[in-house]
Order: C-alpha cells, then sequence, then structure tokens
C-alpha cells in the first residue's frame, strides 16, 4: 500500500514539471513581462522608463531563462524561470500586483470556499442518489420515462440561468435570504443556503441521468438476478447489492472533485459575492493579473493529482477486489 | 451622376465563415459516404424512427438555417458623392440575416421598452403640442407606431395580429402538409389517405408524424411571430433601444459556431493522437498519455482563461491587423474555438485510444499484419473507420455542453469579444438589469428561450444519435 502510494506520488512528479513548463511558457514566452506591462499600463504612448519601472516592481527585471550577467549559480537562480516559476513547487506564489502575499490570500479564502462547496457536494451526492435509485425502481415505467425528460430538460438550462433565477425569486422577490454577502461563523448559514440549493439544482440533471446508468448497468447483472431470486426484495436488491457495486464509478467522479474543492466554484462565488478561491481567482482574471492565474492554475493541477491518487486508494476501500 | 443600386456589394468571407462553408461541405460529404455503407447507414434509418428525435432534428435545422444566413457576409456599396470617383464600400459588415431582418436590426428606440409595448419603459419629459411639459412615457417610435390610441387599441390589435397570423400559419400548414402527404404518396405508390393513415399510425420507416407536427406548429408560430415583430417589439428592446429579438436571433450564430467550430478543431488533434497511441503503443503511447495528463490536470476554465488573457494582449498588440470591429471579434471567436478545442480533445483522445487497443488485437487487423500492410493503410482502413461511431457520438454530446460552456466563459469575462452579439454577453448585462426597478427581464428570458430551446433539442438529438450509434445500448 504504502509502496504503491509513493510509486503514485513519484509518477505525479513529471506531470507537475509538465504543468510549470505549459505555465511557464504561456506567462512568459508567448506573452512577455514587456507586453504584460503595456497591458496594465495602457497600450499606447507608453515609455520604455515607465515599462521599466512596471517589471521593477513586480520583479520581471530579470532574464527569462538564463542570466548571462550573473556569475556562478546566479546565472540561472536570477531569472524569471527560477524566480516565479520553480518557485511554484514549494507553493511559493509572490505577490500579486497589489502588493499582497498570494500564498496567506490563498489561505485566507480556501474557508469560504469549502463552506459553500463541501456541504454542496454532499447534499448534491445524497439528493441525485436518492432521487437516482427511486427511478431505478420504477424503472421502465412513465416515472422513469417523464424522469429522464425532466433530467434532459434540466440540464439544457444554463447554470447562470438558476444562480439568477434563485437571486431573484428567492432573495429579491421573496426576501427569504440575502442576495449574496458572506459572514464569518454560524451567521455565515443564511447566506450559504440559497448557493448550495441553487447548485443543487443545477446539477441535477446531469447527476440523477448519470446515476440512472449507473444503476440500470448494475441492475442488468448476473449477481442481481441471482439476489432476486434467493427471495431477496427488490429494495434490500437495490440497496446492499447495487448501491455497494455501483459505488466504484460513482466514486470515479467523486473522489476527483474533493481536492478540487479548495479551489472554489469560480461563478457561484462571484455570483453570491462570497469572499473564497473562486472570486478571487474571476477577479485577478478580470484585472488580468498574471500572478494569482499562475498560482490558481498551478494550485488546481497539484489538486487535480492528489485526487486522482486518492481515487487509486479509494477504489481499495469499496472493492475488496482490487488490490494494490 | 452616376448611378449606384444598393444591391452593389463586395463579399466578405470572415474566417469562421470560411469554416462554416467547410464544415457543411465535409457533412454533405459524409452524408454521401454514409448512405453507401450500410453500418453507417442502419442507425441513421434507426434515428428517423424515433418522433422526438426528428422533432428536435427539425428545430436544430431552424437554428443551423439562421446561423447559415447570418454567415454569409459583405458590405454595402456606399452612394458615390462625386463623380469619377472610385467605388467604395461601406465599412459595416453586414449579413444576409440583417438584410432579411432589416427592420428589426434598424427600427432602434431610444431605450428599454417592455415586450410588445407601445410606451417606453421610463419617464421622460415630454412637451406637448401647445408647448406644455409633462412628465410621462414617451410613446415608441417603431412599437406600435401604427396606433392612434394604444390605452384602448393595443390588446385587440395584438390579438387581431395573433389571430389572422395564427390562422394563415394554419391554412399554410395544412395546404403544405396535404401537398407533402400527397408527394410521399406518389412516391411510395400509395393512395393519398392510406398513406395518411400509415403516417398517423407511426407505421412509416420515418416519424413522419413527429416531422409534420413539427413544422406544422413551426409555420403556424412564425405566421404569429412575423407580423408582430414587424409592429412590435416582439421582445422589447434593451438599454440603447435595439430589439431584442434581433440580439436573439444573432446569438444564435455565435451559439452554433462554438459548438462546432470548436469539435473541427478538436478533432484532428484527437482522432491522430488516440490512434495512434493505441495502435503504436510502446513510447508513443507514454508520451501521449503524459501529454494528455498533464493537459487535463489543469482545470479547464483556468487553462482557458490564461490563453484568452494571452490572447487579448496579443490582440492589443497586434491592433493594426484588424480592419474592422467585426473581423476583430470573428478573430476572437476563432480562437476562443480553437482554445476549447486544445483544452477539450483529451476526452475523445482517451476514448479512442482505448478502443483502438481492443482493435488491434482483432483478427482483421491480425490478418492485414500478416498480409504486410503498412501501418497507415491499417490506420486509415482498418481502424479509423470503426472508430467512426465514437467520433459521431462524442461530437454531438460535445455540443450543447459548448453552447452552455459560451454564456459561462463570456460571464467570467473571457468569452467571445464584448462586442460580439452572443447569449453570453446578453445573460451578463441582464444581470445588472434584473437589479433595477422595475425589472427589465426580458433580454434574460429572450435569450433564455433560444438557448434552452437549441440546447434541449441538442441534447434530445444527441441521445438519439448515441443510443442508434453505440453498439453497447443497442435492442436494450
Amino acid at each position: 500500500m504504502l509502496n504503491y502510494i509513493i510509486r503514485r506520488v513519484a509518477y505525479a512528479i513529471p506531470i507537475l514539471i509538465g504543468v510549470n513548463l505549459l505555465t511557464f511558457l504561456l506567462f512568459f514566452v508567448v506573452n512577455t513581462p514587456d507586453d504584460m506591462a503595456r497591458l496594465h499600463l495602457g497600450m499606447k504612448r507608453v515609455t520604455p522608463e515607465a515599462i521599466e519601472k512596471w517589471k521593477a516592481d513586480h520583479g520581471y527585471n530579470i532574464p527569462i531563462a538564463f542570466n548571462a550577467t550573473a556569475d556562478g549559480m546566479e546565472k540561472f537562480t536570477k531569472t524569471i524561470f527560477y524566480e516565479k516559476s520553480l518557485r511554484l513547487f514549494l507553493f511559493d506564489f509572490g505577490r500579486a500586483d497589489d502588493g499582497r502575499n498570494i500564498a496567506s490570500d490563498i489561505r485566507q479564502r480556501m474557508g469560504p470556499s469549502l463552506a459553500i462547496a463541501i456541504p454542496g457536494l454532499m447534499v448534491g451526492l445524497l439528493v441525485n442518489i436518492t432521487v437516482a435509485m427511486l427511478i431505478a425502481f420504477f424503472r421502465a415505467s412513465y416515472i422513469d420515462t417523464y424522469g429522464v425528460v425532466l433530467a434532459v430538460a434540466m440540464m439544457s438550462i444554463s447554470s447562470l440561468f438558476y444562480i439568477i433565477g434563485g437571486q431573484f425569486i428567492f432573495s429579491k422577490t421573496l426576501r427569504l435570504v440575502p442576495i449574496s454577502g458572506y459572514d464569518t461563523g454560524f451567521d455565515a448559514i443564511k447566506f450559504l443556503i440559497l448557493p448550495v440549493a441553487v447548485g443543487l439544482i443545477s446539477g441535477m440533471g446531469s447527476g440523477m441521468r448519470w446515476y440512472r446508468t449507473i444503476f440500470l448497468e448494475e441492475i442488468g447483472k448476473d449477481y442481481v438476478r441471482t439476489a432476486r431470486a434467493k427471495g431477496l426484495s427488490e429494495l434490500a436488491v437495490l440497496f446492499s447489492h447495487v448501491l455497494r457495486n455501483a459505488l466504484v464509478p460513482i466514486l470515479t467522479g467523486v473522489v476527483v472533485v474533493i481536492p478540487l474543492l479548495f479551489m472554489g466554484s469560480l461563478i457561484t462565488e462571484s455570483f453570491f459575492s462570497i469572499p473564497g478561491l473562486g472570486s478571487y481567482t474571476i477577479d485577478a482574471i478580470n484585472s488580468q493579473d498574471f500572478g494569482i492565474v499562475r498560482a490558481m492554475v498551478f494550485l488546481g493541477s497539484v489538486l487535480y493529482i492528489v485526487g486522482l491518487i486518492l481515487t487509486d486508494i479509494s477504489y481499495t476501500w469499496v472493492d475488496p477486489r482490487v488490490r494494490l | 451622376m452616376k448611378e449606384t443600386s444598393l444591391l452593389s456589394f463586395q463579399p466578405v468571407i470572415l474566417w469562421t465563415d470560411g469554416l462554416i462553408y467547410f464544415l457543411l461541405v465535409c457533412l454533405v460529404c459524409f452524408a454521401f459516404y454514409a448512405v453507401r455503407r450500410e453500418h453507417l447507414s442502419a442507425p441513421w434509418r434507426q434515428v428517423r424512427r424515433r418522433p422526438l428525435v426528428m422533432s428536435a432534428l427539425i428545430v436544430l435545422i431552424f437554428y443551423i438555417a439562421v446561423g447559415l444566413t447570418d454567415s454569409i457576409h459583405f458590405r454595402r456599396q456606399l452612394p458615390a458623392t462625386e463623380e469619377n470617383q472610385e467605388v467604395q464600400y461601406s465599412p459595416e459588415v453586414l449579413s444576409l440575416l440583417d438584410v432579411l431582418v432589416d427592420s428589426l436590426k434598424n427600427n432602434n428606440e431610444r431605450s428599454y421598452s417592455a415586450p410588445l409595448a407601445a410606451y417606453a419603459y421610463t419617464k421622460e419629459m415630454i412637451t406637448g403640442d401647445d408647448g406644455s411639459q409633462r412628465r410621462d412615457y414617451p410613446r415608441l417610435a417603431f412599437g406600435g407606431a401604427h396606433l392612434k390610441n394604444p390605452e384602448t387599441e393595443r390588446r385587440a390589435d395584438l390579438l387581431g395580429i395573433v389571430f389572422r397570423g395564427g390562422m394563415a400559419g394554419l391554412v399554410l400548414a395544412g395546404l403544405a402538409a396535404s401537398f407533402f402527404l400527397f408527394a410521399l404518396a406518389r412516391h411510395h405508390r400509395k393512395g393519398f389517405w392510406e398513406m395518411g393513415g400509415l403516417i398517423w399510425r407511426g407505421e412509416c420507416d420515418t416519424a413522419w408524424k413527429a416531422i409534420v407536427f413539427t413544422l406544422g406548429v413551426f409555420i403556424v408560430l412564425n405566421g404569429m411571430l412575423i407580423p408582430l415583430s414587424a409592429k412590435y417589439h416582439l421582445f422589447g428592446t434593451d438599454k440603447v433601444g435595439q430589439d431584442v429579438f434581433y440580439l436573439t436571433l444573432k446569438g444564435i450564430r455565435t451559439g452554433l459556431v462554438i459548438g462546432t467550430l470548436t469539435t473541427l478543431v478538436m478533432l484532428p488533434f484527437a482522432i491522430f493522437l488516440g490512434i495512434s497511441a493505441g495502435y503504436f503503443r510502446g513510447w508513443i503511447d507514454d508520451l501521449i498519455q503524459y501529454l494528455y495528463t498533464t493537459l487535463s490536470s489543469v482545470p479547464g476554465v483556468l487553462l482557458i482563461a490564461a490563453s484568452v488573457l494571452i490572447l487579448q494582449v496579443y490582440m492589443e498588440k497586434h491592433a493594426d491587423a484588424f480592419s474592422s470591429v467585426t473581423e476583430r471579434a470573428d478573430i476572437r471567436l476563432l480562437f476562443l474555438c480553437i482554445i476549447l478545442g486544445v483544452t477539450g480533445w483529451i476526452g475523445l483522445c482517451r476514448l479512442l485510444r482505448g478502443e483502438t487497443l481492443k482493435l488491434r488485437e482483432l483478427e482483421y487487423v491480425q490478418a492485414a499484419t500478416a498480409l504486410g500492410v503498412g501501418h497507415r493503410a491499417i490506420l486509415f482502413r482498418h481502424i479509423l473507420p470503426n472508430v467512426m461511431h465514437i467520433v459521431l457520438i462524442s461530437v454531438v454530446l460535445d455540443f450543447s455542453g459548448l453552447v452552455l460552456a459560451e454564456a459561462v466563459l463570456s460571464y467570467v469575462g473571457v468569452g467571445v469579444d464584448p462586442a460580439m452579439i452572443s447569449w453570453g454577453n446578453m445573460i451578463n448585462s441582464a444581470r445588472l438589469e434584473l437589479a433595477r426597478e422595475p425589472v427589465v427581464w426580458w433580454s434574460l428570458c429572450a435569450a433564455f428561450l433560444l438557448m434552452f430551446g437549441l440546447v434541449l433539442s441538442a441534447n434530445v438529438f444527441s441521445d438519439g444519435i448515441r443510443d442508434a450509434f453505440d453498439p453497447r445500448l443497442r435492442g436494450r
């Protein structure tokens, strides 16, 4: 087990190096620091001195990959590649354009992101699996047919509409919950109800259908027929046999996203003004702060890889046949 | 004075236009190819039998038709001001759709007005005929301008238009249906009523009932909406007084382009890399797997955002390369498609790799190898045709997701150019409109309706295609 985990982590290293090189290429080679400076200072009528000053202020006034003027090891360390890209491996994200420390901002904003993402995932899983189970119980009946029709219709609505509609109906018209905002401690609950509910509804169409397919696939298998032949009730078959075996494909989808929950949801957080990592990223994109975007790209990749490893480990937990 | 007719124009082929035509040609070629191949035409026969899928196809065809008329661009000739002056063209790039719905495009109000309204949505100072000033809702310049006294006449006028249009539509639909039935009966050498009975009971090899019914509803709806939109603003007007119905129609092309061109960009990558990884295995497989694992480990939205930010910088730097706003917006749309394609090929590539791994062990591939057929011939003759159904399924399945993604990306600020009319941009501006008092709800609803129609029909259609082409699901 431990060996396996070590091997998987070792596999992750080349991938992280690849991600790092990719971000480096995107942010510093395709798009040089001079371009960045010009973008921030305005495109026209900008003096070379102003560009140099901007670069010096933000630490971009060094060569990209090789510094010929420095000596010794500094030839390589006094470069943008080392200072801005390799430092990401140490989770040292440097400073944002407004001078704030990105790493401490990220730590601070993780809490609100998780406060909305974890309940969202839990409620979503519970409701989707229950509904899909019900539909599978009534399979090949009108409930099944109309359930699928409803799911397809719900899938065809953009998540933006669910958010805008939810805010309009429950906050603006009925005034049940505040439109947006966030608070610390338990006061946050009233701000979280609506985003979680909207997230549940907007994900229900695809979730319901996906789990229904998984359940139906399992129901068609031989062991289910055996269980029924033993005289087990349909409910017992569904819950103790089908659900347990369907856990493998369900886990594949779910465990991968768990680490990514830290990243928050761009859309939900920005609509509901929740000061999490999602809105942090959106603000960075809108103010074209490349430092933050770079940090988030790297963090997202690390979390995704962690998710993949966790998925493999979780297989052993639900499926005794899988031995690592 | 030299005469200039309004008809003289200079065709403009934007990048996305060209690619759309290319895609259309590909589709037609594929259709011809598929008709003569049993394994490709058999699933289609199954698709044709399903009423819901055929209805969805009709709706899709309507959207595609609007999108295609909106993809024929040209610039009008300017009226010559002096003699011997060389011919000059207007800088504004128009599309065929703009010309067809000329009145929608040009009948602009001053600001917001509700759907089918005759008065503006906000009060203004109005100077009466006798010079007195009062604060009231001004009449619209075009919406309901033919009415003398809108307060009493408008309702009756609206009902009248809807009723007359609906009746005309019904008659037209009836005529079209009988003509169609007649032609079909002739083709099958059956009697008119006999054929009608067959269709009604659904005993044909195609779900004609659903097709005729959808077309009929469509004609009747058009009969109502076209006269309405000529005299009123069907979906109201937006902040600068543009007709929202026109904007939503223009949004169709943007959605379609994103949904289709992205796949066109993605396909060569996915097919080439997926098949080679599965077929050659060894280090090629390792390399390709490494490539897509790396790419897929970067969160999609962030990779898109980063690429679009960089594209913005590039376009600012080369601002002179684009002669008009339309061209600039078009290039940005194309690049958005490319970026979405580059981040989106991974799923299909993985599927194709897995399928090829299975196929290469099959007897006919082994036989071809034993007979000394080269790698290229095996790949193109034996592997590629046998994975095409996966490609087709994933292309139609991806379409609706891409249309939805456009809205989200435009909201995040990394979508299409703000100057381009798209549903995403409409929804984006609708956020502020909903916060107004009184609420401006119609642009959101209009974008919602048309987007829902497109995505729903695409979803239903792609489900039909998947059920027909996926051998695992066949007969279930």
